[in-house]
């Protein structure tokens, strides 16, 4: 049961095959029974299983939707009434937030069953899950690896089958990162496609909520229940949300790929390189044709993104003061001492260094020089997507550098960690969708392809996508041990 | 004040925008509500949530950007401002800084007959933010988040007023303008209309300014005259002592009509500005602007110009009719009600009607006198039903009541006496008992003549045609 898709099992469902209880079931048994890989920072048992009664309901019915009934789960960045949202953090480990985050109402109007609140790095800052208050998140292709971050939760969960689908959020990478290094698939839209109201803020213009699944089938499921404008987020787009069921088995005779040389150059894995050459020869088989294209602004991207993300970080949390909800230091001895206890003790390192780097970025006297400068690269960084996209319909790479790395191995060298999403940031300063599909392993862990579109071409995305999918079956590997 | 020094003020006015609901959150922003029962999840700062711009909020500053004759960006752009205080729950305002909406623009005050222009830098939406409580928290501090979140227009002056009563005049000039748009209601006590000033003197003839110091919490006409006063009297004698005036932000204590230091430059925050990404720009095309210039009110110096030309006021009486939009409105509608001589409707409604209005502390919307009654009134007097007299009368009528003009003539008999055999008879009476008055004013005494109009109109208990009255007196006289 737990190794359908979401097209099965809303047959299964519809068939009478098993009830979303018992699918339900299934899946809290396995959470249960893989604890050890620390996905879950919550689970909801029992609101799950009356979810799941309700769905039976309305399926019986007979006005279920395709996601009725199916066990998700939610990164724990998104608010969800009555459950914590930790964030990953200290600070939040108390807080049970009083509302739905868009995304969140929108499943459950669905009718999904939500299984619990997925790990992450704190406040999404990390690529490696190590960042957590909750602690590290095991990779199930090797144990001693780490599942990629900040999402790092959600794709574990999807690897090792204790979800059917999850959310992820994507800022410099954390939805294609992890997706890459446990072998899933996730697709980070446009900036603006999916609501972030309720989505706890890292980096407010960077920011965006995906789906993280087994194939791109069951992600364009799922986008299709999260996609759309909301009055609550005003930086949400009207743009009407297509069919994105309808393209998937477009065929792909006369796809122009562009292969962009910086992305091959040095400090890519020999073994990633290879795995990616053999998928773009895949596409080249189904009838794409393939050019080289440059961006020659991309090495600025981690220094852009490194003063732009924690220049908006450090205001928007700020909030986390101690005053009104989340950790309070004990026995204040007056305002400042609140201020520096509690968020002293309720932030973790990497979240404070973020902070500060900020703090210092948009300061006096370096505002100019950090801040405006990183929004000039940023713009330089678009006009080359925008220049590549004329030429070529979608640009492909890999995802990561290399294949997951030790658990502790990076989590000192902060910079060297940060390079990990070399690949990935650039696509969120521009703005644009991008997905991480799995294209074979390397040394036995799973390389990620990336391929990335137009604006609001995510039907496009996940047609190419699917349609790899339908001539290769990495996505449909199981880590050994929960087959 | 001292003749060999110079005073440069420059006024930044908060004003409320008289909006339903907050500037980034649905939550009302009705005043006097239980603590934070008006503030909600966006307003409180909760994790995730996100501000949505009021679209009125915009509305009201473009409004007053035109009444101002001001630039009006197409593309404005909020920002961040950081800092931490309890009240402020997101650790920063969000406010404009670099792009504000409206830009260069400018007020024409009166002192002493003489009209000045006052340049206005810009003005700024921002939102405002809670209120800490000290009191009754047993050495804890209280914080209500209802205000947090509700519509502000910074108001920059130029440096350009050069007296206290200067910057009053300005004060009160925008506290009327604002109050004119429909955009504030200007409610000083309830913090509606907060202003802080910036001070520095220089000696005469001196081209740079001298440093200068803000004065927060200034919050009334009489206080802005007080504590800039004040502030110039301490920074002309500091430099004559021979001392230097810091740049720093002073609080105006009313209490001791003082003003002390709250903190210097140094110890001012580096707020870190930098645009909200929650928010998209504000763009403002020429069909919005368009749209907005058409609905524009008459202003308060147009209004008052016409007064003066099409209902021949002087200028006082016009200044006051038209101190505030529903004043003018009440005036007019009493002279097109009434029908009488738009004089006489000014005179009853500057005088008999503001006094009482003053006296009872009340504004010309909560008049118990309605347009309608008192037009009804003055019709009675113009087509000499009663005299004046007994106009003022009836008006204490009004004002006690829920009567018309008519029904309390009708009650309390005030109708005139016109019929001249009964004016007749009494004269006649008056002649016959007075006949040493009659002599004297025969013999040439004309003051005497106010004696029988006296007597004739006691007798009639002031009801006779004063008109007809002395008509009579004077044929019987002779």
């Amino acid at each position: 049961m737990h190794n359908k898709t979401i097209a099965e099992l809303a047959k299964g469902l519809r068939s009478g095959e098993f009830s979303s209880v018992e699918l339900t079931s299934a899946f809290l048994d396995r959470i249960k029974q893989y604890s050890s890989l620390n996905a879950y920072i919550t689970v909801t048992e029992d609101p799950a299983l009356q979810q799941a009664k309700a769905a039976d309901a309305r399926l019986a019915k007979g006005d279920a939707e395709l996601l009725t009934g199916i066990p998700v789960a939610q990164k724990d960045i998104f608010c969800t009434e009555g459950v914590k949202t930790s964030c990953g953090s200290k600070m939040l480990d108390n807080f049970i937030a009083p509302y739905n985050a868009t995304v969140v109402d929108k499943f459950n109007n669905a009718g999904a069953v939500m299984l619990g609140k997925l790990n992450m790095d704190e406040f999404a800052m990390g690529s490696s899950n190590e960042t957590s208050y909750y602690g590290a998140v095991k990779n199930p292709w090797d144990t001693n690896t780490v599942p990629g971050g900040s999402s790092g939760g959600s794709a574990a969960a999807v690897a090792a089958r204790l979800a059917v689908c999850v959310t992820g959020t994507d800022t410099g990478g954390s939805i294609r990162q992890p997706a890459a290094l446990c072998g899933i698939t996730g697709l980070k839209p446009t900036y603006g496609r999916v609501s972030r109201y309720g989505m706890i803020a890292y980096a407010s213009s960077l920011d965006q909520g995906g789906p993280m699944t087994r194939s791109a089938e069951d992600a364009a499921i799922m986008l299709q229940t999260m996609a759309g404008f909301d009055e609550k987020d005003s930086t949400s787009v009207d743009v009407s949300v297509p069919d994105y069921m309808a393209g998937l088995n477009n065929r792909l005779e006369g796809l122009k790929i562009g292969l962009p040389k910086e992305f091959f150059g040095e400090g890519l894995n020999s073994d990633v390189a290879a795995a990616i050459e053999a998928a773009v020869n895949e596409y080249k088989k189904l009838g794409a044709t393939v050019t080289e294209v440059s961006m020659p602004t991309l090495e600025l991207a981690i220094p852009a993104y490194y003063v732009i993300a924690p220049a908006e970080c450090s205001a928007n949390l700020s909030r986390f003061d101690g005053v009104r909800f989340g950790h309070r230091c004990e026995n204040p001895l007056d305002l400042t001492d609140l201020y520096t206890r509690s968020r002293g003790e309720g932030f973790g390192k990497e979240v404070k260094r973020r902070i500060l780097m900020g703090t210092y970025a948009l300061s006096a006297g370096y505002y100019d020089a950090y801040y405006i400068k990183a929004q000039k690269i940023r713009r330089l960084i678009s006009e080359d997507f925008k220049r590549a996209l004329s030429e070529v319909d979608v640009i492909m790479g890999p995802v990561t550098p290399s294949t997951a790395f030790g658990i502790g191995e990076k989590i000192g060298n902060p910079i060297e960690m940060y390079l990990s999403d070399i690949y990935t940031i650039a696509i969120n300063l521009a703005g644009l969708p991008a997905m991480s599909v799995p294209a074979g392993f390397a040394g036995g862990k799973p390389v990620g392809l990336q391929i990335i579109g137009n604006y609001f071409a995510e039907d496009r995305l996940l047609n190419i996508a699917h349609q790899y999918q339908q001539v290769t079956d990495w996505h449909q590997q199981t880590p050994k041990g929960f087959e | 004040m001292n003749s060999q020094w110079e005073t440069v003020i420059g006024l930044e006015i908060h004003a409320q925008l008289a909006t339903q609901s907050k500037i980034f959150s649905g939550a009302s922003t009705a005043y006097g509500a239980e603590p934070n029962t008006q503030a909600c999840a966006v307003d409180l700062g909760f994790p995730g949530v996100l501000p949505v711009l009021n679209e009125e909020a915009v509305r009201m500053a473009v409004v007053f950007g035109m009444a101002i004759e001001a630039h009006i960006a197409p593309y404005s752009v909020f920002a961040r401002k950081n800092y931490f205080y309890p009240d402020l729950p997101k650790g920063y305002q969000i406010s404009q800084m670099d792009l504000p909406i409206v830009g260069n623009g400018h007020l024409d005050i009166d002192v002493d007959g003489v009209t000045k222009r006052i340049g206005v830098t810009r003005a700024h939406l921002e939102e405002d933010a809670g209120k800490s409580l000290h009191a009754n928290f047993h050495g804890l501090t209280g914080i209500d988040l209802n205000r947090a979140g509700t519509p502000l227009l910074e108001i920059v002056s130029e440096p350009e007023m050069s007296s206290a009563k200067e910057a009053v005049a300005y004060m009160r000039k925008m506290h009327e303008l604002v109050r004119y748009l429909g955009i504030c209601d200007g409610n000083m006590q309830e913090g509606s209309f907060r202003c802080d000033a910036n001070v520095s003197v220089r000696p005469k003839g001196q081209q740079e300014f001298g440093t200068r110091t803000e004065l927060k919490n200034i919050n009334s006409f009489k206080f802005v005259e007080k504590a800039i006063n004040h502030e110039v009297e301490r920074q002309i004698e500091l430099i004559e002592s021979g001392g230097v005036v810091v740049q720093e932000t002073r609080l105006y204590d009313s209490d001791k009509d003082e003003t002390r230091s709250m903190r210097s430059k140094e110890e001012a925050n580096d707020y870190r500005y930098f645009p909200d990404p929650d928010l998209l720009p504000v763009l403002i095309d020429e069909d919005f602007k368009a749209q907005i210039k058409a609905q524009l009110p008459e202003l308060p110096q147009a209004k008052k110009q016409r007064f003066k030309a099409d209902y021949s006021l002087d200028e006082e009486s016009a200044t006051i009719l038209t101190s505030s939009r529903q004043l003018a409105d009440y005036f007019e509608a009493v002279v097109k009600e009434s029908g009488c001589e738009a004089r006489i409707c000014a005179n009853w409604v500057t005088g008999d009607l503001l006094a009482a209005l003053n006296k009872a502390g009340l504004e010309i919307t909560d008049s118990p006198v309605s347009h309608e009654r008192l037009a009804g009134l003055l019709k009675r007097i113009s087509d000499d039903t009663i005299s004046g007299k007994i106009g003022k009368q009836v008006f204490e009528e009004l004002w006690q009541g829920t009567a018309t003009a008519d029904e309390i003539i009708e009650a309390k008999g005030l109708k005139q006496i016109t019929d001249t055999g009964a004016i007749e008879a009494i004269i006649d009476k008056i002649i016959a008992d007075n006949q040493d008055q009659v002599e004297q004013y025969r013999s040439g005494k004309d003051k005497v003549f106010g004696f029988f109009v006296g007597q004739v109109m006691k007798e009639m208990q002031g009801k006779a045609n004063p008109g007809e009255v002395n008509k009579m007196l004077k044929a019987k006289l002779q």
